[in-house]
């Protein structure tokens, strides 16, 4: 019997396949470095101001003032030292904590850049952030709940829309709240019946998502061109106005961005939190995720999985319709057609990028809302880019991050799938 | 607890899987269930176990006849099941998978994870199966997972335990264990079905045999008397040869030269550590091992579905290392893979479908954009019929079919090709003894046809029923190497256990 030596598998064996990803990081690095000292370093000149304080704070803090090209170049400085160090050493676990640190930095050296000279409202802007973000994380938050059961729900645009409609509709005859009241009721509707068309008659998921999209889209463009332009009574809904939070509101910078906000914000962002509870801490979200991962052995273990599914599409239609009541009763009072303008879809894609968890889903959409806000922003401050390229920055940067920090997303196992029994 | 099946009667469309079957499960006795692949065994448990309606007759629970709505009902009623294909959600925790459904739970439905993670803990201890409640499923060798399924069973305090196929997946010493374990059950008092093709597992274990050949019961055992011979007879209907008969090998010129390979696994630890050896034409080589020391990662590697990090793997004289799995397959490469369902097939596709799954692209099965179905279609009623698929069409879908004939399917697609290299996991895994005897007899025709063949398997008989030199991989390496003709259970084992001689 021929018997070779069992030599033990070495680190340096491990370190060989990780070390090449690291490589490319500090590649990636060192470019931005270069980008950032070249666009930015290079062009600007003098201060950027940026004003902490809005008109209405209780409490003032002086502006942040930052000359714009030393600036530029320590943020140069630092990617460049960061890329080196990737580079030699392969950085360890921390690879990617800081491209994701690096990614952070030129978005700030960019601001910084654009406001070069001028001053801007930072507060003001993250404030924004806050509001835009609102519809995006309720559709995202929409699309966990469905797809944590396995249902792809690319209703949840017509399922805003519905929202937005009936908000706007209800919330001018019967006031604001019931008007909320509607929008959950009709987006828990269309929940309904994604999950009877996809659950127990198998349409193709995406198939009668899209039917919904477009049947509400055709309904409510027609009622709102044909009825509430003659009735205009019937589209002139209370907005919901901030509520501020006592003494968390004074404090500078966060109390007007987190505490100084309407109904909407806070309802989101208590609904983040509830479902995250639901979802990784209670028994029903226990069963809804094995529904959607295993079916089968949900079913074997005697979890009725059609009902779970039915359950889930229906208080992601209800979260969604409330999402769609932000667009009228939580901002301009009234509907438009199409008003939500592909809201559900990025709502879709925080949800991805958000890998299937509520928290992840509020996050991207922060980032959203944040390329949102920052595009209006750029406009006023008169940048020698066009504003639609600006605005395509932070959705690169977005998924530069989502693919280098986050890693690769796992969806459910039985996303998209329907069950079939026996 | 007793239970009685009477005049069961279960049909998918055409097909009759359990006709008029008659069968009583008693506690403190352990049942033997025998049957060749498509008999009907799975079938006939799953609608004991709630998941099937039957289409006629009745399930007494000591003798009161009883209706199961769905498995909810059984789970109550104390039947429980450990499936064929295991029923675990893969990215759960083993606490998380053995609660799910009867969750211990707190005030707002709070999940009571820390009282289901000592719940875990206690019957493990009581029962000698040792696992982390914290493990995630995926990450957790088979052997565990099944373990995992036992203790799911008995945290539903089931009197009724059916096991269909546990021992497929096991490694020699797990059965063993598996073995103390049912029998302290039965010793409990529980009732308990077993489902095997091993018949010597069978005859070591069960109190009483049945077995069941085209949905019906065709006759009962003792295993004190029985002989496999008269259970394997009794199972296909005809006398079958446990012995694989072959001449001496005529090895040529090498077929595949592995060279120091080194090779990952998903947890990017070094799985295969500088490996090498050589396939020849007309040769079979065995690669035994306990599960997880590598062979996964060494066929993959192999075939072309992970990328080797050191080492070269030569194809006559090609360098194929880098080489798509396509490419290899073009150059005459056939892979049964260790897990049918995951890798070997499509269980939404037909059976059609599946048998050109590494050949629609070219002729004959296509020219251009154009499919011949028809082509396509008679060429897979002729494999199907040749390999003894059972079916009741080439249109049926993979995933109606049974486990061992999911099995046969594959390996039936991959032999019947014009193949140089067979590259073959657990190439019998699921398959009953007359089945067996078929693949066996094809691998070795494959040999003297000058194929070059590379078998692994965890099962020490087949690997030395089949091969003419024998591998032993251990933490990554090939320990040793045999002539299998003169080798020993007791030498392989020692060497699959790590023990340098
Ligand atoms: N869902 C289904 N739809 C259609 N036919 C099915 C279905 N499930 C099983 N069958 C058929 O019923 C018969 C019995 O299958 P079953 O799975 O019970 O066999 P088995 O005895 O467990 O075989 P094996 O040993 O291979 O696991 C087979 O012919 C199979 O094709
Ligand atoms: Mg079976």
């Amino acid at each position: 019997m021929a018997v070779t030596d069992t030599a033990p598998v070495t680190t340096a064996d491990i370190e060989l396949a990780r070390r090449r990803q690291k490589k490319v990081n500090g590649v990636i690095l060192l470019g931005l470095a270069v980008f950032v000292a070249v666009a930015f370093g290079a062009t600007s000149e003098g201060n950027a101001v940026f004003r902490l304080t809005l008109p209405r704070d209780a409490i003032s803090i002086p502006n942040l003032v930052v000359p714009a090209a030393p600036y530029a170049y320590i943020v140069a400085g630092l990617l460049a030292f960061f890329g080196i160090r990737q580079f030699m050493r392969g950085g360890g676990r921390s690879t990617n904590v800081f491209l994701g640190i690096g990614l952070l930095l030129v978005v700030t050296a960019f601001l910084t850049w654009a406001t070069a000279g001028k001053s801007f409202s930072l507060t003001g802007m993250l404030e924004s952030t806050m509001v835009r973000a609102v519809p995006i994380a309720l559709g995202g938050l929409a699309g966990v709940l469905s797809e944590r059961v396995a249902v792809v729900n690319i209703a949840i645009e017509g399922m805003l829309l519905a929202g937005a409609f009936a908000g706007a509709l209800i919330g001018s005859v019967l006031g604001g709240f019931v008007g909320i009241l509607g929008a959950v009721a009709i987006g828990g509707l269309f929940g309904f019946i994604l999950a009877a068309l996809v659950v127990t008659h198998r349409v193709d998921q995406i198939i009668a998502g899209v039917a919904i999209n477009l049947f509400v889209l055709g309904l409510t463009s027609y009622v709102s061109s044909q009825v509430l332009t003659k009735y205009t009574w019937l589209n002139n809904a209370p907005v919901f106005r901030p509520i501020d939070i006592p003494l968390l509101s004074d404090l500078p910078v966060i109390g007007p961005v987190l505490f100084r906000q309407n109904l909407f914000v806070y309802g989101a962002l208590i609904m983040v939190l509830v479902a995250t509870y639901y979802l990784f801490h209670t028994r029903s979200g226990l069963r809804a995720r094995a529904v959607g991962e295993h079916p089968e052995a949900a079913d074997t273990l005697g979890i009725d999985v059609y009902r779970t599914r039915y359950i889930n599409v229906t208080i992601a239609g209800m979260v969604a319709g409330f999402g769609g009541a932000w667009f009228t009763l939580g901002s301009v009072g009234r509907f438009d057609e199409g008003m939500t303008g592909g809201r559900g879809y990025i709502g879709l894609a925080a949800m991805i990028f958000g890998r299937w968890h509520p928290v992840g889903a509020l996050m991207a959409a922060l980032v959203f809302g944040f390329a949102d806000s920052l595009q209006q922003k750029l406009a006023i401050l008169h940048t020698p880019i066009p504003s639609e390229f600006l605005a395509m920055a932070p959705y690169i940067a977005t998924i530069v991050l989502v693919a280098g920090l986050i890693g690769r997303a796992r969806p459910p196992a039985a996303d998209g799938q329907p069950y079939i029994k026996e | 607890m007793d239970i009685e099946l009477r005049g069961i009667t279960k049909r998918f469309g055409p097909v009759v899987a359990n006709s008029d079957v008659n069968l009583t499960i008693r506690a403190g006795e352990i049942l033997g269930l025998l049957g060749e692949n498509g008999a009907g065994k799975t079938t006939l448990m799953n609608v004991l176990s709630g998941l099937y309606r039957p289409d006629e007759g009745e399930i007494l629970i000591d003798g009161k006849p009883t209706r199961f709505e769905g498995a909810g009902d059984a789970i109550r009623a104390g039947i429980g099941m450990v499936h064929q294909h295991f029923m675990l959600v893969p990215v759960f925790t083993v606490a998380e998978n053995v609660v799910l459904g009867v969750e211990p739970t707190g005030r707002l439905d709070h999940l009571d994870i820390a009282t289901a993670r000592e719940q875990v803990r206690a019957i493990g201890a009581e029962h000698g199966l040792v696992v982390d409640p914290d493990a995630i499923i995926e990450e957790v060798p088979v052997g565990v997972q099944q373990r995992v399924e036992i203790i799911k069973v008995l945290f539903r305090s089931a009197d009724v335990l059916i096991f269909d196929e546990p021992t497929a997946v096991l490694t020699p010493q797990e059965v063993e264990d598996f073995f103390g374990i049912i029998r302290s059950l039965r010793d409990a008092g529980k009732a308990l079905v077993f489902i095997t093709h091993k018949l010597f597992e069978i005859l070591e274990v069960a109190d009483r045999i049945s077995v069941l050949r085209g949905g019906k019961i065709v006759g009962e055992g003792d295993p004190k008397t029985a002989t496999e011979a008269e259970l394997a007879e009794m199972m296909v209907g005809r006398p079958v040869s446990f012995t694989v008969d072959k001449k001496p090998a005529v090895p040529r010129r090498p077929m595949i030269e592995v060279r120091n390979l080194k090779v990952m696994n998903d947890r990017h630890e070094v799985a295969v550590n500088d490996v090498s050896f050589a396939v020849r034409a007309g040769e079979v080589v065995g690669i035994a091992g306990v599960q997880g020391n590598g062979q996964t990662e060494l066929v993959e590697a192999l075939t072309g579905l992970r990328s080797a990090i050191a080492g070269s793997v030569v194809f006559h004289d090609e360098d194929i290392t880098h080489a798509s799995a396509r490419h290899r397959h073009k150059l005459g490469m056939a892979h049964v893979p260790e897990d049918r369902q995951r890798e070997g097939l499509i269980e939404t596709f037909t059976l059609a479908e599946n048998m050109v799954l590494d050949s629609y692209y070219d002729e004959p099965y296509s020219t251009g954009i154009r499919m011949h179905w028809p082509k396509v279609e008679t060429e897979a009623a002729r494999i199907i019929t040749d390999f003894d698929v059972r079916t009741s069409s080439v249109f049926e879908l993979a995933d109606h079919l049974s486990g061992g004939n999911q099995q046969k399917l594959v390996v039936a697609r991959e032999m019947s090709r014009d193949i140089q290299v067979l590259i073959a996991s657990q190439p019998t895994r699921g398959v009953d003894v007359g089945s067996i005897e078929y693949i066996h007899k094809r691998i070795i025709a494959a040999r003297d046809a000058e194929v070059g063949v590379l078998i692994v398997s965890t099962e020490l008989d087949e690997i030395r029923a089949l091969s003419d030199r024998v591998l032993v991989m251990y933490r990554g390496r090939v320990v040793a190497e045999f002539d299998a003709a003169a080798a020993t259970v007791a030498e392989l084992g020692l060497a699959m256990a790590g023990a340098t001689a």
